[in-house]
């Protein structure tokens, strides 16, 4: 009875886990591009050789632990120890079901190696079509994201949300000012590490619109749990639509509400790190908040962007993301709402 | 006899220290709704030498370990290290010497970093609240030495070109006299 019950708990929590409907999860089986899919193809051709090799293994092994030796393979009783007779004929075998053990077990791997480069290959390989080429950099905490142009005053900067338009490969060129980070959306594409002092490349397309969560996978310091992005595809129209949107200045709003807001914002220590276009707020430090209103999330995917989170966020930043390279700002309640309302104008 | 009486005594001897001595500790406190009040610009009689603005004599976060390493942060996210380097100066003058043209008293440092000096520091009044600007007080002084070693910053996180705060030796501070003329702007020296 006893046994019978845990076994029944057991089934019931992993249907229940089977039962999790991952929304906007980070799944690298839930393949949704050609590199994914070769990485999530490799999973599920090792993981049921690894399963069968492994149920063999410790099948022997109970075997062996459990069996009763025969009368002919044990010669005496030495105080209690069964000592087993030397037996050649025996023995040859023996050494023949090791060598045939190991040879197996290096032509499983050898095969598994043989596919897993297979898979390398084509994922490095470089397209030779037409390719949207995006530069990110990993900052302590935050994504930068810049879509270069010809033309520099083109150039579209945003933060932790990479639109890229389906269909079409994106070139994404890695880097780094602070420390060693890893670009991770599992959906999309295997990781790649973004290290100070180099340049490095990968590219992956995606198949099917929809939002793929990622995440640093490198750790980078206090707040590196809490650096998400989100790769937004979508169809080759919907993604000129947007840069073409992104590529506005931020206008001056027409409530006076906001417009108090943004007298706020370019008369106190925003300016010091925060750029926003067609106002005299400049700085890098932190990420581009000409569009914030077009992103769906803040502070490298934490929250939801609305005005309560925002308010928390400004107000606190430290609770939020307790280490975070953003300072406390304090302002009186006043201030503080007309600054939301003007971020928020921030389409 | 003695010695059956005297070990149980001794150990509640050490018991009562060691409460004692934890008892005196206290845990820094972090502040980051802080509104320290902004030096009085009277203070800043051109080379006050003496603070009379009623601030502690290292300020108000000389000793506050938390509130320099954020002056830390700052001095690199609002960019001074663009004309002071990571303190041996560049554009700007060297801030991790003894000498120092417009006081070193915390609020002569205050008073520079809002104010804004003539040779070319600008004025940061408008743009960093008086919190920050106490934080970059207590940094620029942890440069040289000043403040409580304990609180100082023990990393750097660029290239270390000095030894952190905590290991620099106190400087014994000294007041010098400007340049007479301005420099040219065409004398660059390493960023
Ligand atoms: C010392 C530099 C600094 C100052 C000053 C500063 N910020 Fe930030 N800010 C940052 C950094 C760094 C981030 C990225 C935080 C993260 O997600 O790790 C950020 C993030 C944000 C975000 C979220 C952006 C996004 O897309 O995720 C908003 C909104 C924001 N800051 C608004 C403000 C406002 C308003 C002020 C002035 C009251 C301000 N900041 C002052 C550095 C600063
Ligand atoms: C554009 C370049 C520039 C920037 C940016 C800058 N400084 Fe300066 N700073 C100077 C120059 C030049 C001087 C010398 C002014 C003079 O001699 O009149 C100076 C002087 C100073 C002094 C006075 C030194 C003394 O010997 O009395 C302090 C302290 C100081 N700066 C701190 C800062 C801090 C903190 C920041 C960042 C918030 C900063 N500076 C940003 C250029 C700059
Ligand atoms: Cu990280």
């Amino acid at each position: 009875m006893r046994p019978l019950t845990r076994a029944v708990t057991i089934a019931a929590a992993a249907l229940a886990c089977a039962g999790c409907s991952l929304h906007n999860a980070q799944n690298a089986l839930d393949a949704s591009g050609p590199q994914s899919a070769r990485i999530a193809g490799l999973w599920w051709l090792m993981l049921p050789i690894a399963a069968v090799v492994w149920v063999i293994v410790i099948a022997v092994m109970l075997w062996g632990a459990g069996r009763k030796r025969s009368v002919r393979e044990v010669m005496e009783t030495r105080g209690g120890t069964e000592v087993v007779a030397n037996d050649e004929a025996r023995s040859r075998r023996m050494t023949r079901i090791v060598a045939a053990g190991a040879i197996v077990t290096a032509v499983i791997l050898f095969l598994m190696l043989i596919a897993d480069f297979r898979v390398g290959q084509a994922l490095t390989m470089a397209p030779s079509t037409k390719v949207v080429p995006i530069k990110v950099v990993g900052h302590q905490f935050w994504w930068e994201v810049q879509y270069p142009d010809s033309v520099p005053n083109k150039t579209v900067i945003t933060a932790n949300e990479i639109h890229i338009p389906i269909g079409t490969p994106v070139v994404m060129e890695l880097s780094s000012p602070d420390v060693i980070h890893s670009f991770w959306v599992p959906s999309l594409t295997g990781k790649k590490d973004l290290l100070p002092g180099y340049t490095r490349s990968l590219w992956f397309r995606a198949d099917t619109a929809g939002v793929y969560r990622g995440q640093c996978a490198e750790f980078c310091g206090l707040e590196h749990a809490k650096m998400g992005v989100l790769v937004i595809a979508q169809k080759q129209q919907d993604f000129d639509a947007w840069r073409a949107a992104q590529l506005d200045s931020a206008t001056t709003p027409s409530d006076s509400l906001a417009q108090h807001g943004k007298a706020v914002f370019l008369g106190t220590t925003c300016v010091m790190c925060h750029a926003i276009s067609g106002t005299s707020a400049g700085a890098t430090t932190g990420p581009n908040l000409t569009h914030l209103a077009s992103r769906s999330t803040i502070a490298a995917g934490t929250l939801q962007n609305t005005d309560a989170n925002l308010y928390a966020w400004i107000s606190d930043p430290q609770r939020i993301k307790p280490g975070v390279l953003m300072p406390a700002t304090k302002l009186d309640p006043r201030d503080m709402q007309a600054l939301v309302a003007y971020l928020r104008h921030l389409k | 006899m003695c010695s059956r009486f005297a070990e149980p005594a001794a150990r509640a001897g050490i018991v009562v220290l060691v409460v004692l001595a934890l008892a005196a500790c206290s845990r820094e406190r972090r502040t980051f709704h802080d509104s320290p009040p902004a030096a009085s610009v009277a203070a800043e009689s051109a080379k006050a030498v003496r603070s009379d603005s009623g601030v502690s004599r290292d300020g108000p976060y000389g000793n506050n370990a938390w509130a320099l390493s954020q002056g830390k942060q700052l001095f690199s996210a609002f960019n001074c290290v663009g004309c002071h380097s990571h303190g041996g100066g560049g554009m700007g003058p060297p801030l991790m010497d003894s000498a120092w043209i417009y006081g070193f008293e915390p609020a002569n440092i205050y008073a520079t970093i809002a104010n804004g000096r003539p040779n070319g520091m600008p004025a940061f009044k408008s743009r960093i609240t008086p919190q920050q600007t106490w934080e970059l007080v207590a940094y620029v002084r942890s440069m040289s030495g000043q403040g409580s070693k304990a609180a100082r910053t023990n990393r750097s996180d660029e290239m270390e070109v000095r030894p952190a705060e905590a290991q620099t030796k106190t400087e014994k501070p000294v007041l010098v006299t400007p340049p007479p003329t301005v420099t040219p702007p065409a004398q660059e020296g390493h960023p």
